[in-house]
């Protein structure tokens, strides 16, 4: 059993990325990885959101009508994001108030919907809550991945503004990594955004070629060392 | 790789893209002449780091994609992607903001395309748009005409100025003449009055005037040459110069005049060196008036109603956007159908 959570949490990592194979959710994912902490908060968010409706859906996957399912997805999506939303306005006031509209917005974000729809409506809810919990932190890695290099290239900086996610001890963790830097402003704006997660895609599709590649080369392993690997 | 396709046209020219380059280059030495006199030395620095980089990144990219290096080299596209890059740039910028321009312009707007003949947009002008967005302060802030400063810059000066960013010259640089007048204009100035100041010479800005002039004589020599065609510097030039003249008709103190508007900023560079790219241009004969007189409304629009003061690249690129669209609107019907 244990390896088949291990092959959902590598499909959703590697294989069936959210955002690298699947491009799905790039709306949120464009719009705020423009640094490193705004990447964490709507990653969480996210991720939250998408392990409470996975877990409910597959709950209740038996007793929804087919024809009424959509609707009904939807309606447990908004309620989880309501949830994240208001927490996140009490206790990340300004984290909340930066990453505004994408918070509600995370209820059309096609990451949610379509887990729902292709994993957690037809499996228990063990599986879907590890599908979402994997899919969440695909989803969350790579956002982190592209506001670390927006932050880099735009501002020098990484880790900046800390404290809006975990109080006012960590406003010190802002590591400046090139001193006296007159910015980039492009890795910042929206095109930044696009280029840095086509680089990423790239980066993706060259890795897995190589993968191929090498597996191709190698004789077909017995099953056991497989799964190790 | 091989160029030849078998579909008609059957004749071709005698023209080589190397050929065809190389003549691109030289429509550009008189320009850049006048522009070493008016201005300093600067951009020879310019011109010489553009082409390095870009010759450097070319071979790196040909050689990521497993393509032969020497060949595509030699054609010189990469050499005048960074020239006219170079020429777009304040003569006074420091050499990062060139070595990041043309980098950009090679690997990402032209290599990651694909190459030379798949790039949607045209180099030179994706590399400059990006260079604007990122640095505004830096890619407005341009050299004085040598009437207006004491400080003309020779070749060691200029030097100094393009290693270290101009610390220790002061009185060296200035607002462009369209901004300028973007600038009085929004102090409720009016177009006459804006133009007494010193940086107005007799139909543009003085110094950018004759560097235009310069361009426009060897961008007829290239249509003589049979480099580039008519058609889009024509309708480019023509649809500039009658939007600008409607609306000076209707107020002639608050919009400037149409041969101003021609002769400043990049106009005339733009019409014969960078929209006719014959890579991201439109190819239909209908289809390339089109698409100059798209780029010339573009560029008024934004020059008076937009935020920057010229707008050559972003009415290039977003004509370049529309180019694919004009081309399958405007094909020829073949003869019997």
């Amino acid at each position: 059993m244990l390896s088949n959570y291990g092959k959902i949490a590598v499909d959703s990592l590697w294989h069936n990325n959210p955002i690298l194979v699947q491009l799905l959710g790039l709306c949120p994912l464009l719009a705020v990885s423009s640094t490193f902490i705004n990447s964490l908060g709507l990653g969480i968010a996210t991720t939250l959101v998408l392990i409470g409706s996975n877990v409910t859906v597959s709950m209740i996957r038996h007793k929804v009508k087919q024809e009424l399912r959509i609707p009904i997805f939807v309606m447990v999506i908004a309620s989880f994001v309501t949830i994240v939303e208001l927490a996140m306005n009490a206790y990340l006031h300004e984290l909340y108030k930066i990453l505004g509209i994408f918070i509600p917005l995370i209820v059309t974000n096609c990451v949610i919907i379509a887990r729902a729809e292709a994993f957690a409506s037809k499996n228990d809810m063990k599986s879907s809550f590890i599908d979402g919990l994997t899919m969440g932190l695909g989803f969350t890695f790579i956002l982190l991945l592209l506001g670390s290099m927006r932050e880099i290239i735009g501002q020098g900086t990484l880790f900046s503004q800390a404290h809006l996610m975990f109080g006012e001890g960590f406003r010190e963790m802002q590591v400046t990594l090139i001193s006296d830097y007159s910015g980039f402003l492009l890795a910042i704006l929206p095109p930044g955004a696009f280029i840095g997660i086509g680089l990423l895609i790239a980066l993706r599709n060259v890795i897995e070629q190589k993968r191929k590649a090498r597996l191709a080369r190698q004789p077909v392993l017995p099953v056991a060392e497989h799964n190790q690997a | 790789m091989s160029l030849y396709s078998p579909s008609s046209p059957h004749f071709h020219a005698d023209n080589s893209v190397t050929q065809v380059m190389l003549k691109v280059l030289v429509a550009l030495v008189p320009g850049i002449a006048l522009y070493v006199v008016f201005f300093g030395f600067g951009i020879i620095f310019n011109i010489l780091l553009a082409v390095i980089t870009a010759l450097g990144c070319e071979a790196i990219m040909l050689k990521l994609r497993k393509r032969p290096v020497l060949p595509f080299l030699y054609d010189g596209s990469a050499l005048v992607t960074a020239v006219l890059l170079a020429i777009s740039i304040p003569s006074i910028a420091p050499w990062w903001i060139i070595f990041i321009g043309v980098a950009f312009a090679i690997v990402i707007a032209k290599h990651l395309y694909g190459g030379l003949g798949y790039n949607p947009f045209n180099p030179a002008m994706v590399g400059y748009a990006m260079l604007l967005i990122s640095y505004p302060k830096e890619m407005t802030n341009w050299a004085l005409t040598i009437s207006n400063t004491n400080n003309y810059l020779g070749p060691w000066d200029s030097l100094l100025v393009f290693l270290k960013d101009k610390h220790g010259f002061d009185g060296i640089s200035g607002a462009t003449p369209l901004d300028y007048l973007k600038t009085q204009l929004n102090l409720d100035m009016t177009i006459a009055e804006a133009m007494q100041h010193s940086s107005f010479g007799l139909l543009g800005g003085s110094g950018f005037e004759w560097i235009s002039l310069a361009f426009l004589a060897g961008g007829i020599w290239l249509i003589k040459q049979k480099i580039i065609n008519w058609h889009i510097p024509v309708s480019f030039l023509a649809s500039l110069f009658i939007i600008a003249l409607i609306f000076y008709f209707i107020d002639s103190d608050r919009y400037a005049s149409p041969v101003f508007h021609i002769i400043s900023g990049a106009s005339i560079l733009g019409a014969f060196f960078i929209a006719t790219d014959p890579v991201s241009a439109a190819t239909t004969v209908r289809g390339r008036i089109i698409y100059g007189a798209g780029i010339g409304v573009l560029i008024y629009v934004i020059r008076t109603w937009g935020g920057y003061p010229d707008a050559v690249a972003f009415a290039v690129l977003l004509m370049n956007m529309c180019a694919p669209t004009i081309d399958y609107y405007t094909k020829p019907k073949p003869y019997g159908h």
